[in-house]
């Protein structure tokens, strides 16, 4: 497959409180990035379950976004703190079951950094560009 | 049995905000083809009023009882549509939006994939709206009182105007003293007015005033909580009436104090700009340069001598350290045109014989009486010269300024004894620290960042905290009253009114399902989940809960969900986002 066709598809889980209102505020800024991340807002990134990481994986996307708030910054106190080990073992289980565990990222993005939102967005879709298309695809049905 | 959905999908204009990079006809008619869908139109503006009779006049015509709306993010017009739909009978949650513009036609310039990414936006809502369930509103008390961060002229008016209606105040200042930088001013324009008839009143108000308690030396260290019930410690010194002059001669311990109140108002200032940043004007090199505040105070002393000799010829630099991009601040600073008039008139009239001359870029002084108080200062005898100073040399005893008249268009060399660098204003350097602290975003200026630049310039993205005076842009006196003002009277809504809604979308357990293994119980930071002794299964308390969803992606059993973000929902949207 020629790679400069490929348009990966990111489906990117952002907490309301912190990377979401950061992706808004790339917006307000009109700073520009790749059109292909699909947001879905959730509260938190501790409420990010494996199956919402997993699915899109299994069903065909090419990465998987979470944000979350700073360490220390969590409207909920600790949430991301959840997501950060969630996201480690879970990488973790990826990894040793021999699928991709780098088209998961897990990044920290405050409200005020709409400028870093839009740079997490571009390097990830330029890093799997790079990668191709996600092999996981349709080799399971959930 | 729940009735089938029937769901009504708008997708919104707004304008040319987003029709421009979006094809929204082509959107609504994709949205037509939904499973559920039972109407899907685009429209100029939802949030308009007619926008929103379109909405209520489909839930009646169509039965509809979902509705999504494709427009701007839902932290902008979430509770605008929620209300629309209210009106017309439907539970307000019951309303899904997709957020086209901010996170769609803003951010792309390929009209084609933003159009098709729009689409994507739209069916994952449309997937979790046919699986929205009814919600009901829930409110909390508010503790009354208000903190106000900054004690200089926005936090005194701000503090005041809370005072007044009732309620406790904390005024929590940084320095030994309240006035802020207005304190440093002689007079100002374009009354002429001394700022001690201006601002000891206002200290004395604030200094007798029952209710309000004021802090010198202090900070803010924490913050908790949300609108309605904050919890913020400050660290500093307690002082009330006439312990305020007490300061400097006691020998108290700063002290942290835990202030519990419903809203916070920030009014921090402004840095002034430093001109060693510029160096090709030699300001702490020659005697003969100096900055526009060390002129307030020679003028407030009437002494105007450099090395002992009486200036013949006193040039004014415009713009030092503002539409710099060398410097970094590409604004203009709104004071400096206006202070520069006046100073150069206080010059004149108090050496008539000497040559007073402004070097400027642009002229702006708008606001009301500014353009001729601009007049006066040249009826006076002021010249002003367009052009932008590039170095400043020394010569004997004097200066020379060298520039480019850019009117006629040849460089210039212009002696003086006495140069004034018109400073400007930037962000407090405290202002990242107070950001991380309050989660309050900033724009690129560095200033903090109003909720909309147009339509709630005192509001902020965290709600409950709002924004008076300079640490949110540069402006005058005037314009920094207004703000503090409007910032009162925002902070005073949730505390007058003496509620405020709580998370509506709180975590639920199915009893069938739970274990009683107590994972919700350890991971809630609020305490919301416990086990009931007799059943063994967990039961959450709403009020406790703030809807964060953390119980629901560690429970091992899928017993507990919250609601408004269940799996079935999220993972919806996921198919709808993928396929």
């Amino acid at each position: 497959m020629n790679n400069d066709a490929f348009e990966p598809k990111i489906v990117a889980f952002l907490c309301n409180w912190c990377t979401y209102t950061g992706a808004d505020l790339a917006g307000t800024s009109r700073i520009q990035y790749p059109p292909n991340v699909r947001i879905i807002r959730l509260m938190c990134s501790g409420a990010v379950d494996p199956t919402y990481v997993l699915k899109p994986l299994l069903d065909g996307a090419d990465g998987v976004l979470i944000g979350g708030c700073h360490p220390g910054d969590c409207h909920y106190q600790s949430g991301n703190y959840k997501a950060r080990r969630r996201i480690i073992a879970l990488k973790e289980i990826l990894k040793s079951a021999g699928y991709d565990e780098e088209r998961v990222w897990l990044r920290w993005i405050s409200a005020s950094e709409g400028q870093r939102f839009a740079e997490t967005v571009t390097k990830m879709t330029e890093f799997l560009k790079e990668k191709g298309p996600n092999p996981m695809r349709q080799k399971w049905a959930v | 049995m729940e009735p089938q959905p029937r769901i009504g999908v708008y997708i919104c204009h707004c304008g040319v905000n987003i029709s421009a990079m979006v094809d929204v006809e082509q959107v609504a008619e994709f949205a037509a083809t939904l499973p559920s869908v039972a109407v899907a139109r685009d429209y100029l503006y939802m949030c308009s009023d007619p926008g929103q009779a379109l909405i209520r006049q489909d839930i009646e015509e169509h039965r509809l009882n979902r509705v999504v709306v494709a427009s701007c993010s839902p932290r902008m017009h979430e509770p605008t549509f929620r209300g629309a739909a209210q009106q017309a009978g439907l539970n307000p949650y019951l309303v899904e939006m997709a957020n086209i513009r901010e996170q769609c036609s803003w951010v792309h310039s390929d009209r084609e994939k933003a159009t098709e990414k729009a689409k994507l936006l739209v069916a994952s809502a449309v997937a979790k709206a046919a699986l929205l369930e009814p919600l009901e509103e829930r409110e909390v008390e508010v503790t009354p009182g208000v903190v106000v961060i900054g004690g200089g002229i926005a936090g005194m008016v701000a503090a005041l105007d809370v005072a007044d209606a009732g309620f406790p105040v904390y005024l929590v200042e940084k320095s030994d003293h309240l006035g802020g930088r207005v304190a440093d001013l002689n007079r100002v324009f374009p009354t002429l007015e001394p700022v001690t008839d201006l601002l000891e009143p206002l200290i004395e108000r604030v200094r007798s005033h029952p209710n309000v308690t004021v802090f010198l030396n202090a900070q803010v260290a924490g913050v908790e909580g949300y609108v309605g019930n904050f919890e913020v410690a400050v660290s500093g010194f307690r002082v009330s009436g006439s312990r305020l002059n007490e300061l400097e001669t006691s020998n108290l311990k700063p002290e942290t104090h835990r202030l519990n109140i419903g809203s916070i108002i920030v009014a921090t200032g402004y840095d002034v700009f430093d001109p060693h940043r510029k160096p090709e004007y030699g300001y702490g090199q020659y005697p003969n340069v100096i900055t526009s505040l060390e002129m307030e105070r020679r003028l407030a002393e009437g002494n105007l001598a450099v090395d002992g000799r009486t200036p013949q010829s006193v040039a004014f630099i415009q713009c030092v350290g503002s539409r710099d991009a060398q410097v970094g601040n590409l604004y203009c600073s709104r004071v400096c045109c206006m202070y520069t008039a006046k100073q150069a008139q206080l010059v004149q009239e108090l050496l008539p014989e000497a040559r007073v001359t402004v070097f400027f870029i642009d002229v702006r002084t708008f606001g009301k009486g500014g353009e001729e108080f601009y007049d006066e200062a040249r009826a006076k005898g002021v010249r002003y010269r367009r052009g932008n100073i590039s170095e400043i040399i020394r010569r004997g005893d004097r200066v020379v300024l060298l520039a480019e008249d850019t009117l006629l268009r040849q460089p210039i060399e212009f002696e003086a004894d006495l140069v004034v660098l018109a400073v400007g204003m930037e962000p407090r350097s405290d202002t990242a620290a107070l950001s991380s602290l309050l989660k309050l975003p900033r724009s690129s200026d560095g200033f903090f960042l109003e909720a909309h630049p147009k339509l709630r310039p005192v509001d902020t993205a965290v709600d409950g905290v709002f924004l008076a005076g300079c640490c949110q842009g540069p402006k005058d006196i005037p314009d920094t009253i207004a703000q503090a003002k409007a910032a009162a009277s925002s902070a005073l809504i949730p505390l007058i009114r003496g509620a405020v809604q709580v998370e509506a979308a709180t975590a639920v357990v199915d009893v069938e399902e739970c274990a009683g293994c107590g994972t919700c119980v350890e991971v809630c930071p609020y305490g919301a989940p416990a086990l009931d002794p007799y059943l063994n299964v967990s039961v959450v308390n709403a009020v406790l809960c703030k809807g964060c969803g953390a119980c629901a992606s560690a429970c091992p059993s899928k017993a507990i969900h919250l609601q408004r973000f269940t799996p079935e929902q999220i993972l919806a949207q996921v198919d709808a986002l993928v396929e």
